[in-house]
């Protein structure tokens, strides 16, 4: 044995660790404090949702998509019954597809926030965390105002909407909308302007274009990398056609832009949802869908931009209530791909926070 | 006017009047007996500024880090929350003794007791008021690195008799920050022992008189102030306890009153360190009158602490290769300069004075 040589120091991070945001776990290979080779092992909180989706009716698999990816719930009830109802051929009133725009931006935001927020957590930015989280709370509220629940709404059916938004919900939609610039600056302050934040984020864990798109990543990490990809624009979904939005790219690869090209993208859902505000027409919220739901024989992959990448569903019917096959195609589950490969090389340190930049969650990564 | 000043003086004096007379209960007051129960008793008060400013500061920290990121902080126990500490404390003291299996049993057991000790070890030194320090020897600042250092020491020894990887990594990264930020952190005080010419904290005090040495050593109160951080293992150099990536470094194995003894430690070893910056830079119990000098002391003590706490509760944490950086290219020739400045200004002082 050479001396000049540390020994390798093999790390277990998780499932059960303060940084893993959920029950992610991965085997560390450690020369002193850098990382040689990161291994991941998943599956910890695999309920078997593809398989649960066979043994359901259309309907009564909305809730379970909630806890796919539970920091933006709206979103999976979309893809979800957006795919059903291309199945189906139906089509859905107006007024419920700019509620689905107004739910899903906000939760878009909401999930933005969390990952600003769980950012500056793994560095130990205590007080950005709750500032983001404070905020968060007034669109749960709006959740709950609405559908009930605060976390895993369900706020979607097949055909339409679930709920009405009550009288108090448009105020308090309105003051929020208001408020979000003084709550980005307020993040810019305390958080991405802060040197040692910089620091730590700026130029580390580089994922290139070139490696973006061979990892099929999507989502804001991907265009953080340089490439101006987004469902919404590139195969426009609901009403998405009917707005006028950028899509923010930022060229800086790196985890700093990884985060805070979430900032930018928090103020064009604002501007999204200031203009389904001011265009949303009365009449009502569900269209006439059949009390059992038998969508005919054949298959149908419907994909939406999700907070985090591109959300997919695949589904083959075969002309009774219950899918045949289910097939989700989570976002952050293909984005953990690059986890191994960019944090390579780094300190320990800043593996945790490249997994944070990759925003993801454990619930849509296994399902 | 004459009875306000009497009193005055009295309440400046209160400790030394009652050591006096506890003194004068022996026959002879400065025999061996006399000289060992006034050092017993000094210990005792030590040991008791030590629990009852962890006791108070575990509250504060609390209360900050709610302030800073607008919460309330702990609210329910007693008035405003205030016995919440104690609580925790009978939690503490109830909860399982656990030795891992793996540990090394003597090295793991000792680690939390000696770093409990420390901080009444340094706190001994300092003068609290006019003629207060409990023990008072010449070579003050000194013996407080010196004495301080040793917290290193059992970082290590909690992060190694372990037996787990997260607490070595730990360990070893406590050992790194802590002997690098010690150089800086020395040296910065070094342009006050060197206007003073003293190491005794009762002279530097006294020579503070009428200006704090922060306005002649503004760099070097800087300097300290991030060193001492460092030292201190506070955010944001508190890698080694990072819990988002070594989960609570070296003290991931240690449970109940165990644990407890190192947090008594941290926030005592942080009472001690600004109690330090207190004396070296803000003037020490000299102040503007109309308060006992102990109580501007303790004032300029709370200030200290709540700068430390407010800058926790705000910053992100340092990365450890920025860490090294910044003590071995930054702080030390900052510091070295400083005394370089220092040295200029005390020879330009003599010339101009004629000295």
């Amino acid at each position: 044995m050479s001396i000049d040589k540390t020994q390798e120091l093999v790390l277990n991070m998780g499932p059960q660790h303060p940084s893993m945001h959920g029950l992610f776990r991965m085997v560390v290979h450690l020369e002193g404090e850098t990382v040689t080779h990161i291994d991941p092992k998943l599956g910890y909180l695999h309920r078997g949702m593809e398989k649960l989706a066979e043994s359901r009716t259309y309907s009564q698999f909305i809730p379970y998509t909630d806890r796919l990816d539970y920091l933006a719930s709206p979103h999976n009830n979309w893809a979800y019954v957006q795919a059903v109802e291309k199945l189906m051929g139906v089509e859905i009133p107006e007024r419920a597809e700019y509620l689905r725009i107004i739910f899903g931006e906000l939760a878009r935001i909401a999930s933005h926030q969390v990952c600003i927020a769980s950012t500056a957590l793994d560095m130990a930015g205590w007080s950005a965390w709750s500032y983001a989280f404070r905020d968060r709370e007034r669109i749960c509220d709006m959740y709950e105002m609405t559908a009930g629940s605060r976390l895993t709404v369900n706020i979607m059916r097949i055909g339409g909407m679930s709920a009405e938004p009550p009288e108090e919900f448009w105020p308090a939609l309105q003051s929020f909308l208001d408020d979000t610039p003084e709550m980005l600056e307020e993040y810019y302050g305390i958080f991405f302007g802060n040197e040692i934040a910089m620091g730590r984020l700026k130029n580390v864990g580089i994922l290139t274009k070139e490696m973006a798109e061979n990892l099929s990543i999507t989502g804001p990490v991907l265009r953080a990398s340089g490439v101006d990809f987004d469902v919404r624009k590139a195969e426009p979904y609901s009403i998405y056609d009917r707005f006028d939005f950028k899509v923010p790219v930022r060229t800086g690869c790196d985890s700093y832009d990884r985060t805070i090209i979430r900032m930018d993208e928090i103020v064009e859902s604002i501007k999204i949802i200031k203009q389904a505000v001011r265009d949303i027409p009365g009449g009502p919220i569900m269209a006439k869908v059949p009390k059992v739901i038998k969508p005919p024989v054949g298959e149908v992959y419907h994909r939406v931009e999700n907070p985090k990448g591109e959300l997919g569903f695949y589904i083959v019917s075969d002309g009774t209530t219950k899918p045949s096959r289910l097939r989700i195609r989570p976002a952050t589950f293909i984005n953990l791909q690059m986890l191994p490969i960019v944090a390579k090389g780094w300190k320990i340190q800043d593996v945790v926070a490249i997994f944070a930049t990759l925003d993801a969650v454990l619930g849509e990564v296994d399902k | 006017m004459e009875t306000l000043k009497y009193l005055m003086e009295t309440l400046n004096n209160l400790f030394l009047i009652i050591a006096e007379f506890i003194r004068g209960l022996f026959a002879d007051p400065h025999s061996v007996w006399a000289n060992l129960t006034m050092n017993v008793i000094n210990f005792i008060i030590v040991v008791i500024i030590v629990v009852l400013a962890a006791l108070i500061l575990i509250l504060l920290e609390r209360k900050v880090a709610g302030w800073t990121s607008q919460r309330p902080g702990p609210n329910r126990l007693g008035p405003r929350g205030w016995f919440q500490t104690i609580a925790d404390a009978l939690k503490l003291m109830g909860k399982e003794d656990v030795t891992p299996a793996g540990a090394d049993k003597f090295i793991f057991k000792i680690a939390p007791m000696i770093i409990f000790c420390l901080p009444m070890m340094t706190l001994a030194v300092i003068p609290y008021g006019r003629g207060m320090a409990p023990i008072d020897i010449d070579l003050g600042i000194f013996y407080f690195v010196a004495i301080s250092s040793i917290s290193t020491l059992c970082f290590l020894m909690a992060g190694w008799g372990s037996n787990n990887k997260y607490s070595l990594l730990g360990g070893m990264r406590a050992v790194a920050q802590m002997i690098s930020y010690e150089i800086p952190l020395l040296f910065s005080l070094l342009g006050v022992v060197m206007i003073t010419q003293s190491f005794n904290l009762g002279v530097i005090v006294e020579a503070q008189g009428t200006i704090p040495f922060i306005v002649l050593q503004p760099i070097a109160f800087v300097i300290f102030m991030i060193a001492g951080l460092a030292e201190l293992n506070r955010a944001p150099f508190d890698l080694v306890e990072a819990d988002q990536e070594v989960v609570a470094g070296p003290f991931t194995e240690y449970t109940g009153l165990r644990w407890g003894l190192f947090f008594l430690g941290e926030y005592g070893n942080m009472t001690a360190m600004s109690a330090l910056a207190a004396t070296v830079f803000l003037g020490g119990w000299q102040g503007p009158g109309f308060l006992p000098g102990y109580v501007w002391f303790f004032m300029k003590v709370g200030v200290m602490i709540f700068i430390m706490m407010w800058v926790r509760w705000t910053f992100p944490r340092i990365r450890i290769d920025h860490l090294m950086h910044l003590a071995w290219k930054v702080l030390l020739p900052l510091s070295i300069v400083n005394i370089l400045l220092t040295g200029l200004g005390i020879y330009i002082y003599r010339f101009v004075m004629g000295g």
